[in-house]
């Protein structure tokens, strides 16, 4: 049996991981744009919908990854610091990928709001609970570039504590403070006809695993940038330990 | 009951320690106090209410007023334990750091609501305000909604010590985790002051404000340590 790297292995994971991902979306875009039925009352602008979910939901995944890679970095910052660094590059690139996602799912809602609704945005619950997601992920990632090399994980890991806590104290607020004034926009929202589900699922797995993908290919590029600062501290101290007399 | 009763004692003289420091100087009160006031004035020129229109603003502007002027106040808090490298003393000291914290915490308190009590009358004047709910109400809303605003404020005031852009990160992370606890601090100060909310609505308002202060300040607590130390 031939000797194949781990690396190799890997990168050809990878590729295979790419390549699927990209077929999933060519045919969730086939099935989405030429397949799928036009929607009775909403017309073409409802094929928005197989983008704007799948992205909501990626949205919604991957800031649990961040936290339970922010706890993880936590337990494991005094007891493995090796370990603890990998957890952190996990944070850093779900908060990251969550971003992007969170963003696309609120550009792509407002342009389906406009042409639905007839207006870009409205204080509604739901809207303004996932508004609050993207800001808090802003602020963690702002904290990421703001604090000094040294400890810019463990605070980063604690603020993603707060905003995981935070995050159901949103939901429930402003759910109680918007069902008072019952909103008519998401009356329309019913269930999804049979004929929609294969192009709906299929951008679903789709996205997952281009997000996926993109996270981890994210998380690989900050490991690397970890090791050749940890590379460079070896070099500088052997170098003093060599100048010593 | 012996360990709690020395731990108070630590909160006890952390507090009084700011207490002492901040009666020397008066810096932090007159700072709030004075730009709170400017907030109060330039919102009356900007929107120029009527006295049923400032009924339904005023509860968004007071918190609005408070919430900054906390923020410029709360910078300044932990800037003062830098001096002689006093913070280095406290992180080697064998006192729990969380006490640290909640002496901090308890004097910033006390300071914010100082200007609050000052400031109350001045709204009423310049408003022209008269409360329609029962006032007492506020009595419990005030310190609950001050307590969200610097338990938070002095946790993530101490992240920023050794951070780049100081001044800048403090409100930047303070405002997005607030947002619900300033929802609904407004929305009950605004239901006391109009009295068109149902006094059982204003009430599930005061339970989650007051859900919001105990969460926070158990997850302050437990955390703080971590942040202190750091590197």
């Amino acid at each position: 049996m031939p000797i194949v790297s781990r690396s190799a292995i890997i990168r050809s994971a990878a590729w295979l991981w790419f390549i699927a991902a990209l077929a999933i979306l060519a045919v969730g875009f086939r099935e989405a744009i030429f397949i799928a039925p036009t929607e009775a009352t909403m017309g073409d602008v409802q094929r928005i919908f197989y983008y704007h979910v799948p992205s909501a939901l990626m949205g919604l995944i991957l800031p649990y990854v961040n936290f339970f890679a922010s706890l993880a970095y936590l337990y494991w910052r005094r007891r493995d610091p090796l370990k603890a660094l990998s957890a952190d590059a996990l944070a850093l690139a779900s908060a990251e990928v969550s971003i992007v996602f969170v963003s696309i799912g609120l550009m792509t809602g407002m342009l389906w709001a406009r042409a639905s609704w007839g207006i870009w945005w409205t204080w509604d619950a739901r809207l303004t609970t996932y508004l609050l997601l993207w800001l808090l992920y802003v602020s963690y990632l702002l904290l990421r570039r703001f604090s000094s090399s040294g400890e810019s994980h463990t605070l980063a890991a604690v603020i993603s504590v707060f905003a995981a806590v935070d995050v159901p104290i949103v939901y429930m607020s402003i759910h109680w403070w918007r069902t008072q004034h019952p909103s008519p926009v998401f009356s329309g929202n019913g269930s999804l006809d049979a004929s929609m589900w294969p192009a709906f699922l299929w951008n679903v797995a789709g996205w997952g695993l281009w997000g996926v993908f993109v996270m981890l290919f994210r998380f690989a590029l900050e490991r690397r940038r970890q090791l050749a600062e940890q590379n460079d501290a070896l070099t500088a101290i052997e170098a003093s330990l060599e100048t010593a007399p | 009951m012996n360990s709690l009763t020395s731990y108070l004692g630590h909160v006890l003289g952390h507090l009084r320690k700011d207490l002492r420091i901040e009666w020397r100087s008066r810096d932090s009160i007159n700072g709030m106090l004075f730009f709170s006031l400017l907030v109060v004035v330039v919102f009356s020129l900007a929107f120029d209410p009527t006295a049923a229109v400032s009924r339904q603003i005023s509860g968004g502007i007071l918190w609005v007023a408070l919430l900054f002027a906390t923020v410029t106040a709360l910078n300044q808090s932990w800037t003062r334990e830098q001096n002689n490298q006093v913070l280095e003393a406290q992180r080697m000291a064998p006192a729990p750091a969380s006490a640290l914290f909640l002496g901090k915490a308890l004097a910033n308190m006390i300071f914010v609501l100082v200007v609050e009590a000052i400031l109350a009358p001045v709204f009423i004047v310049f408003y022209n305000l008269h409360v329609l709910g029962n006032p007492w109400l506020l009595a419990i809303i005030l310190p609950l909604g001050t307590w969200a605003l610097v338990v938070n404020g002095t946790f993530f005031a101490v992240l920023g010590l050794r951070t780049r852009n100081r001044e800048l990160l403090l409100p930047l992370l303070l405002l997005p985790i607030s947002l619900p606890a300033l929802l609904e601090m407004v929305q009950a100060t605004t239901g006391v002051l109009t009295a068109e909310l149902d006094p059982l609505q204003i009430n599930t308002w005061i339970t989650q404000l007051a859900g919001y202060d105990i969460v926070y300040t158990i997850v302050c607590l437990f955390l703080f340590d971590t942040v202190l130390n750091a590197e």
